[in-house]
């Protein structure tokens, strides 16, 4: 029963890596709507880009990482 | 088997490297360009972020770009396996970058280090909880710069490995294939941004310690 509940929990935590996908794409959307307005401003942006885009990345990466330990180490 | 792997990406790297700079010609060859390219793109990255007297430590950025990177890559050779993967290997170098920069912070800036988690813009009752919530997050870093790496590349093998499972039946096999083909586009396209984000994080974190004050 208990590795039954891990299971699920598991699969609870994989929630967390389409919350991320949401953030993703916020990110991205949001770059590419102030790129298309000023195009002249948008390459020197590529980095602020990355760094918001890996911030929102590993809390998905951490909820896939839940769901791991779940999986196997618990 | 492992420092084995590692030998090959640190072979590959002296190889692009020695072999790319030993013409040294105005018209560079395939190799010398790719070594100018990274080169000259991390040289950019790390002065733009850091500013010029972050420029002094461009050979340790450098390093870790071209390890992770090539790391990265490593593992898209298929039945291979990428140091980068491990979070043994992740840590170490993510840790690495946290002491290496509080120590420096603490080195250049003497006790006025500490105003890097003292908000001098926020209201004045708000500072104490921020400077809380900035030595947490401080002292998170490490962790979320070396799961973020180690994660994505277990991640994307990972998924590489479902759809692998998925070719054995033969009514999804072509579809599971493609699926193959197209994550492992994906791959390589996530190794590089993984090592270029380690790296752009490492000269942010330089940054905060060169110049502390928001």
């Amino acid at each position: 029963m208990e590795g039954q509940l891990a299971h699920i929990g598991a699969g609870l935590a994989a929630i967390g890596s389409g919350a991320a996908a949401i953030g993703v794409g916020t990110v991205a959307g949001n770059y590419l709507a102030g790129a298309l307005r000023n195009p002249s401003a948008a390459a020197g942006q590529t980095a602020t880009l990355f760094i918001g885009l890996a911030f929102a990345e590993a809390l998905g990466i951490f909820a896939f990482l839940v769901s791991l330990l779940l999986m196997f180490a618990v | 088997m492992r420092p084995r792997r590692q030998a090959i990406a640190l072979l590959a790297i002296v190889g692009v490297f020695v072999l790319g700079s030993r013409g040294r010609a105005v018209i560079p060859t395939r190799l010398q360009s790719i070594g100018e390219l990274i080169y000259g793109f991390i040289y950019k990255m790390v002065e733009d972020v850091c500013g010029k007297d972050g420029v002094k430590y461009f050979p340790y950025i450098m390093t870790l770009f071209l390890f992770i990177l090539f790391s990265n890559y490593l593992a898209l050779i298929p039945m291979s396996y990428s140091p980068t993967s491990m979070i043994a290997v992740t840590a170490i170098l993510g840790f690495g970058v946290f002491f290496a920069v509080t120590i420096l912070g603490f080195v250049k800036n003497g006790p006025a280090f500490l105003g890097l988690f003292w908000m001098s813009d926020a209201p004045a009752i708000l500072r104490p909880i921020i400077a809380v919530i900035e030595v947490i997050s401080y002292f998170v870093r490490p962790v979320s710069h070396s799961i973020r790496l180690a994660g994505n590349i277990m991640a994307g093998h990972a998924v590489l490995k479902v759809f692998a499972g998925f070719a054995a039946l033969t009514l999804v096999s072509p579809v599971a294939i493609f699926g193959i083909v197209a994550i492992y586009g994906l791959e390589v396209l996530v190794c590089g941004i993984q090592a270029y984000v380690f790296t752009i994080l490492t000269c942010v974190y330089l940054k905060d310690a060169l110049h502390p004050s928001h």
